[in-house]
């Protein structure tokens, strides 16, 4: 035991300051439980991004650390905290949840630490809680149910049912589609989320179609959005109730459900940012080059982690190497002056991206296989509406 | 002296001297590692008196880290945001106030229930109750749900200031120690007696005219307040609170410390806190599959170190 | 968290009858399937006296191997034919390896070895399978829907769950009552020595009875993956439930955990189904749609401890003993 500690003592010790030239980028994701699917994209799309770098930012190596959020707040705030601490980062990005999120940003903020968030983005972080170092490069989240909302509006569909997880991302989905969608709400369901989520949906279902609305909105990431396919398609609701998801039917379920030919899911629609049919050169090289290693479709997670690489990269080439110039790093951030898989777009006051949202839908590709394509731009430089509410400008 | 006192005495001055070290060569980050150490040891000292002595295998012990984290959680959330203006504040002799009354209050009602079933039943019910308090902080929205509440501001003490992790560390370790002491002084007392007594033998003590059921909920209620003081710590050193932090597995791992220490043992349980931390932190670090060996070590010392760790140091020599 | 436009919520749906059966008969799905789980735990916890938190685990095995052989044989009934007689196996392995050294300990260190054990299995999946799940195809026949009456339509597939969950509770009957089996199985429990004597091998019986619950659970397993997919994570979901249903009903009770998971069951899917329309009589629509899911599983463990709290044995607690 004292052994140990003072192994673990002398270890530190010696490594304590080290001049290396690199710069040390946290990544913190979800590496266990189900829900790793998601972060296991997340890495390869870094570790794709970097290999696309030759391993550099400017003539800095780059030092990325992974580490593993558990699906829960608390471990992932441990691990942030072990990362500002410990590792001494420069840059914590990653955070697929918003409530892990949430828990963790003071502890990168308080640091002085640049803080990029690669997916969650809840409304307080874009409102009142917006800070100087926080940046993202998805979206806020109540954007992409907004363009959705929308959508249905042009699609004169006149009431709605909505099902969603109870946490803090499901909440803003709900509020975000409710925001701009103008027909009535028959019904809303926020089912059981976390590591003991509830997956077996027959009794909202059943509440759902009884309730008589003329659609489905539902928001479930990761593996309950597979389930959930499935369970709607099983229930018969195709025909009466058609389906409009957000980051359900992505890069991750899509896989699955063709392996378990779950035609359904072809020619249902959705909204987002970013498609992996998007043409532009740096999105058909990240495209090719990660079905070409991994024989999938990167999902938005992957493209997000992707674009946060070279974001990151961008500040660093702006300062020449000189990490310790907060300043000039921050306004080369916000600049976005980097070449993004969505295409160019640029930062509100908040440091939400400010972009564009499609309309997308699942179709086959030229080999056959499922992917999401986009159809039509809903919104063009979409601002969140959580900015007024954000004091920077 | 024996060598278990001796074991106990140095292990102590290890965790005393040991942070300040490691604060003063910069590795602020084992400083945290060593505070989580000595709050967890806190509630599995607690935990240890009625497990260890009691022979009460509570399984929902986590339940009492999360009233004691959310007593300090609570007051802060409404001294920032307004609201609630008669248990909104800031200072920390309320927090424990509260993490340590409702704490005791909670085991009361709860034990009361629970001690009268026994053996698997026991354990269940115990469970059970934690899981009610996990699913009712779930269904707060007003406190973040299942979301958790993130604690702006730490708990305001004289004298000392609990942002700084030294101080805090200082508190900490303390408060384990005034723990220790405050379960060895229990357990060698008559009203200790007859709790062990009544582990082994309850009949022969109901017959000998004790009302062994007083005494033994008494002792849950001791245990569940003490817990909550170390929730109430916890609170303050991870700023942040969640429902997670009170689910059945928490628990588990609560007795697991216990167990691997050695249950009824003065040093047993922080002993146990200590390697299950440090365990938890070296395997994470070098594999995101460290739940494996974690799993294999943790059926080891259930299947082939009887007695835990203190059982290997104690060796043969002792009694 | 800003509140949502909650006002917007219009069509409150009114209790009505086709509703409120079609959920019973969810909430009856979901209680067999419960029963599938919590009948394997109360066989190995009432005759074995030993307390297997890893039961949940072996119902994710089962439910992975099930979804695995699908893939191979690409037919799903033969598929639970063939993993069924394989995740008895594992169970028989799990025995051999682990739970037979703790049968003469305390609950105590079943509870800690079986969370290990938990850790072990789960992460092996994860290992084995990834992380992603796999979701399973069912036949066209099995993936359709049955209208029973006018407007009651209800997916097959559940209703083979209702069938398969009342038929295994009719067998597991007939098992434990009319059989030599049974009675051995019954007399395990009560008097060891007695059975040993009669020239029973009873360590084998035990194994073989800690095999059979192995295959209730990964049996559970298999038939909820077609509607939720095979996970890493599914067996932590279910475990704590089915041992509220095995405590409620009395431990070793195959009839008390019968009526306690159909119970649980119907408790769970109503209270997710009309909870929040009652809540909203009195809160808002958005605190009542957050507190209600909540609310249901919460209770759940009320009337667990309100039931032990009168009868600290159970609903039906076995006579011998």
């Amino acid at each position: 035991m004292k052994r140990l500690i003072t192994a673990a003592l002398a270890a530190t010790m010696l490594t304590a300051p080290s001049f290396a030239a690199e710069v040390k980028i946290g990544f913190v994701t979800t590496l266990t439980t189900g829900a790793a699917v998601i972060g296991n994209d997340m890495q390869k799309a870094v570790d794709l991004a970097i290999e696309h770098m030759g391993g550099k930012m400017g003539d800095l190596d780059v030092n990325l650390i992974y580490a593993d959020d558990g699906f829960k707040p608390e471990t992932g705030k441990q691990a942030t905290d072990k990362l500002v601490k410990q590792d001494n980062v420069d840059f914590v990005t990653g955070f697929i949840w918003s409530h892990v999120l949430l828990a963790s940003r003071k502890s990168v903020l308080d640091a002085g630490k640049f803080l990029i968030s690669t997916n969650a983005g809840p409304s307080p972080v874009a409102g009142k809680l917006c800070h100087k170092n926080f940046f993202s490069t998805s979206w806020q989240n109540d954007q992409t149910p907004m363009a959705m909302g929308e959508v249905l509006n042009q699609q004169g569909v006149k009431s709605l049912y909505i099902m969603a997880p109870n946490y803090a991302a499901g909440k803003n989905m709900v509020a975000g589609v409710e925001r701009t969608f103008k027909g009535e709400i028959l019904g809303r369901d926020l089912t059981k989320w976390g590591a003991d989520a509830q997956l077996d949906f027959s009794a909202e279902l059943a509440k759902a179609k009884a309730s008589g609305a003329e659609g489905l909105f539902v928001f479930y990431p990761g593996k309950a959005g597979g389930a959930f396919i499935k369970q709607y398609q099983q229930a018969g609701l195709r025909d009466t109730m058609p389906l409009y998801t957000v980051f359900t039917v992505d890069g991750l379920s899509i896989p699955k459900l063709q392996a378990a030919n779950f035609e359904a899911v072809l020619g249902s629609r959705t909204t987002g940012h970013w498609a992996p049919s998007m043409d532009n050169p740096q999105n058909n090289r990240f495209v090719a080059d990660f079905k070409a290693k991994h024989g999938t479709y990167p999902s938005n997670y992957a493209a997000q982690s992707y674009d946060a690489m070279f974001l990151i990269k961008s500040a660093v080439e702006a300062v020449g190497g000189d990490l310790s110039d907060m300043d000039a790093m921050r306004a080369a951030l916000k600049a976005a002056n980097y070449e993004s898989v969505r295409g160019p777009y640029t930062y509100g006051n908040n440091h939400m991206p400010v972009q564009n949202f499609y309309l997308q839908e699942i179709v086959k590709d030229a080999d056959g296989i499922w992917y999401k394509k986009n159809v039509a731009t809903v919104y063009e430089n979409h601002v969140d509406p959580y900015a007024s509410e954000c004091s920077m400008n | 002296m024996k060598r278990t006192t001796w074991a106990t005495i140095l292990f102590m001055l290890a965790l005393a001297i040991l942070p300040p070290v490691f604060m003063w060569t910069g590795n602020a980050f084992y400083v945290d590692l060593a505070t989580r150490l000595v709050i967890l040891a806190i509630a599995a000292v607690s935990l240890n008196l009625i497990l260890g002595f009691g022979g009460m295998v509570s399984f929902g012990h986590a339940a009492y880290i999360g009233i004691g984290a959310y007593a300090v959680g609570i007051p802060v959330y409404y001294e920032t945001y307004g609201g609630a203006d008669a248990i909104a504040s800031y200072g920390g002799a309320f927090h424990i106030l509260v993490a340590v009354g409702v704490s005791a209050l909670f085991a009361l009602l709860t034990g009361a229930i629970c001690l009268r079933t026994k053996g698997v039943y026991f354990i269940m019910i115990t469970m059970a109750f934690g899981q009610m308090i996990y699913y009712l902080f779930i269904s707060i929205e007003e406190y973040g749900a299942d979301d958790g509440l993130v604690i702006d501001t730490r708990s305001e003490l004289p004298l000392v200031s609990l942002d700084d992790p030294l101080q805090l560390y200082a508190i900490a370790y303390v408060a384990l120690v005034i723990a220790m002491l405050m379960v060895r002084t229990i357990v060698n007392s008559r009203f200790g007696m007859v709790l062990q007594g009544a582990r082994g033998n309850n009949e022969r003590l109901v017959t000998l005219g004790y009302n062994t059921y007083l005494y033994r909920l008494t002792a849950y209620v001791i245990s569940g307040a003490m817990c909550g003081f170390a929730g109430a710590l916890l609170g303050n050193f991870t700023t942040f609170i969640s429902p997670d932090m009170m689910g059945w597995s928490r628990s588990g791992e609560l007795m697991f410390m216990v167990i691997l220490g050695g249950s009824a043992t003065m040093l047993g349980p922080v002993l146990g806190s200590a390697v299950f931390i440090l365990m938890e932190e070296i395997l994470s670090s070098i594999t995101i599959y460290w739940h494996l060996p974690f799993g294999l070590m943790l059926m080891g010392v259930v299947l082939f170190a009887r007695g835990g760790l203190m059982g290997l140091i104690k060796g043969k020599g002792d009694k | 968290m800003p509140p949502a436009k909650s006002a917007k919520i219009t069509g409150n749906i009114h209790l009505d009858y086709t509703l409120l059966f079609i959920q019973m008969l969810n909430g009856v799905q979901l209680g067999l399937l419960l029963f599938l789980v919590a009948s394997g735990l109360t066989l190995v916890f009432g005759i074995l006296d030993f307390v297997n938190l890893a039961h949940g685990s072996i119902y994710m095995i089962g439910a992975f191997i099930g979804a695995s052989l699908t893939f191979i044989t690409g037919n799903f009934l033969l598929a639970v034919l063939i993993a069924l007689p394989i995740t008895g196996l594992v169970g028989f392995l799990i025995e051999r390896l682990v739970a037979r050294t703790l049968y003469t300990r305390n609950h105590l260190d079943h509870v800690l070895g079986t969370f290990g054990l938990i850790l072990v299995l789960d992460t092996s999946a994860h290992l084995i399978w990834g992380p992603e799940g796999i979701a399973v195809p069912l036949p066209a026949w099995l993936d359709g829907r049955v209208e029973l009456f006018e407007g009651v339509v209800v997916p097959t597939f559940r209703l083979l769950i209702i069938g398969t969950g009342l038929a295994v509770a009719a067998g597991l009957y007939w098992l434990v009552n009319f059989t030599k089996l049974g009675m051995l199985i019954r007399a395990g429990a009560s008097n060891r020595t007695m059975v040993s004597a009669l020239g029973i091998d009873i360590s084998t019986l035990f194994a073989l009875v800690f095999a059979l619950g192995a295959m209730l659970a990964g049996l559970a397993g298999m038939l909820i993956s077609p509607i939720t997919e095979a996970s890493i994570s599914m067996g932590g979901e279910i475990i704590i439930t089915a041992f509220v249903v095995i405590i409620v009903g009395g431990i070793g009770s195959m009839k008390g955990a019968f009526i306690a998971a159909i119970v649980i069951g119907l408790i769970d899917t109503l209270g997710r189904s009309f909870l929040d329309d009652m809540f909203q009589l009195f809160m808002s629509p958005q605190a009542a749609e957050t507190s209600a899911p909540a609310v249901s599983a919460m209770l759940i463990y009320i009337i667990m401890a309100v039931i032990l709290a009168f009868r600290p044995q159970g609903l039906f607690p076995p006579k011998v003993r």
